[in-house]
């Protein structure tokens, strides 16, 4: 598994459009392994299961548990997913070009989301704050 | 039976501390298009802050006591039934107050003790109903109203409407929210997509509604919460936005002043423009960019809003 530090390197390299599902898996992986680095340096052994027959959205509701404020990056997993699909179920759309640069955007954010939830658990608090009401709800 | 129009028609109006300083311009263009669409804003006199995160961080029933006597004013200094918190941290600890003061006994408690101290009426938990800018107009005055109403409108601007992340989280704090039917989604918020679209404006598909900005980060990691706002910016000029339109002073300030520390720290450049979403909305309604505020801006729209015709 790469750090979050290589993760970040990784987005950096061209996409070849040539193969956008190939692309996109890549960049669903890279999602997944960012959210590996958060349960294993939480001490958790990241799920190999599926939710909604994604394992970024079991490793992510798996990060979420007990750490509410983890929800903060809830709906970018959420449409990490949705943007795969697009692309899984028409490669050859006009828009996959837009869709696969939206989906690099997105996993960067999951990166540095979590690098810095890493270097201060305190992100996050401020949006899904309200602490108490929060563990109580999970 | 009254309805929400009716409702809303006069509200108790809580700026809170951000539209008094950095979001003077949020606080101006309400303000403005609340004249223009004669719905009536009755401030909250001596108001005080709403907990935001340093009290709730310390002391959480500290913060649910701030809130409510907000709260207790509106009902019983105001005489509103409805309170409109446009300030999405203030917004958000109004509802979360509501739904400590509801479901527990501590708060309870504990704001009793406080507002009887502090010689106030205690707010009992349902007596005032808190609402955003965003419910404000989309009921108070409904799209076909506001149709009516727009002038030049904003003539095919495209637009990312960047909600942030406390107006939806967490979910059970807004019940009103993911019922279905014209309410509001938690996981794609459409209100500010909807009116800003009445107005004229080209919404573009926007994956990062709800990303986090980085304000809780600003002063521990500035750096992050500049690549986190660039990545926002950047997302937004990819789905081919000119403006992102905002309803969050902490959301707005960190996109305008990481958009041009990114410039000067890592040499990338955007130029979406951040926009309050009543700004826009004035503007559709055939006001001035300095009746609206836009002048108060960090980031500079005037020139793009000519541009397009707008102004």
């Amino acid at each position: 598994m790469r750090d979050l530090t290589q993760l970040e390197t990784a987005l950096e390299q061209e996409l070849n459009p040539d193969d956008p599902v190939q692309a996109a898996t890549f960049l669903l992986h890279v999602g997944e392994e960012v959210m590996e680095n958060w349960l294993l340096a939480r001490q958790k052994k990241p799920t190999d299961t599926l939710r909604e027959g994604f394992r970024i959205l079991a490793l992510h509701r798996q990060g979420a548990k007990g750490d509410p404020s983890f929800n903060a990056c809830r709906e970018t997993a959420r449409e990490l997913v949705y943007h795969y699909n697009l692309i899984r179920l028409d490669p050859g759309h006009d828009e996959t070009v837009r869709r696969l640069s939206m989906m690099q955007l997105l996993a960067r954010h999951l990166v540095f989301f979590i690098s810095g939830k890493l270097q201060e658990a305190g992100l996050g608090e401020f949006c899904c704050a309200s602490k108490p009401s929060r563990l109580k709800s999970n | 039976m009254q309805t929400r129009k009716d409702k809303y028609k006069q509200v108790a109006y809580y700026p809170g501390c951000a539209l008094e300083g950095t979001a003077q311009p949020y606080n101006t263009s309400t303000k403005a298009i609340a004249k223009e669409l004669q719905l009536e804003l009755k401030e909250i006199d001596n108001w005080n802050c709403c907990g935001a995160m340093e009290v709730k961080n310390i002391d959480p029933e500290i913060q649910t006591y701030l809130s409510s006597r907000v709260l207790s004013l509106a009902k019983n200094e105001t005489k509103q039934d409805v309170v409109m918190a446009p300030c999405n941290g203030c917004y958000h600890n109004l509802k979360k107050a509501e739904y400590d003061l509801e479901n527990k006994q501590k708060s309870r408690d504990v704001v009793e003790k406080i507002s009887k101290k502090a010689e106030h009426p205690v707010y009992e938990a349902g007596e005032v109903e808190t609402i955003h800018a965003l419910d404000w107009i989309k009921f108070g005055i409904g799209e076909d109203e506001l149709r009516q109403k727009i002038k030049g409108g904003l003539k095919g601007l495209k637009i990312a409407n960047y909600y942030g992340c406390m107006y939806t989280r967490p979910r059970h704090i807004f019940p009103e929210k993911d019922q279905g039917g014209n309410s509001e989604s938690t996981s794609k918020p459409h209100y500010m997509d909807d009116l800003l679209e009445v107005a004229g404006a080209e919404n573009v598909e926007f994956a990062m509604k709800t990303a986090c900005c980085g304000g809780a980060h600003t002063l521990s990691d500035s750096d992050m919460s500049t690549k986190l706002v660039l990545n926002i910016l950047q997302a937004a000029e990819a789905a081919g936005a000119e403006v992102i339109a905002t309803e969050c002073p902490t959301c707005h300030s960190g996109l305008e002043m990481h958009q041009i520390r990114a410039l000067k720290k890592l040499s990338k450049q955007t130029n979406v423009k951040v926009i309050y979403f009543t700004q826009l909305l004035g503007l559709a309604m055939g006001l001035g960019p300095r009746e609206v505020g836009l002048h108060e801006n960090v980031s500079d729209s005037v020139n793009l809003m000519f541009d397009k015709g707008i102004v």
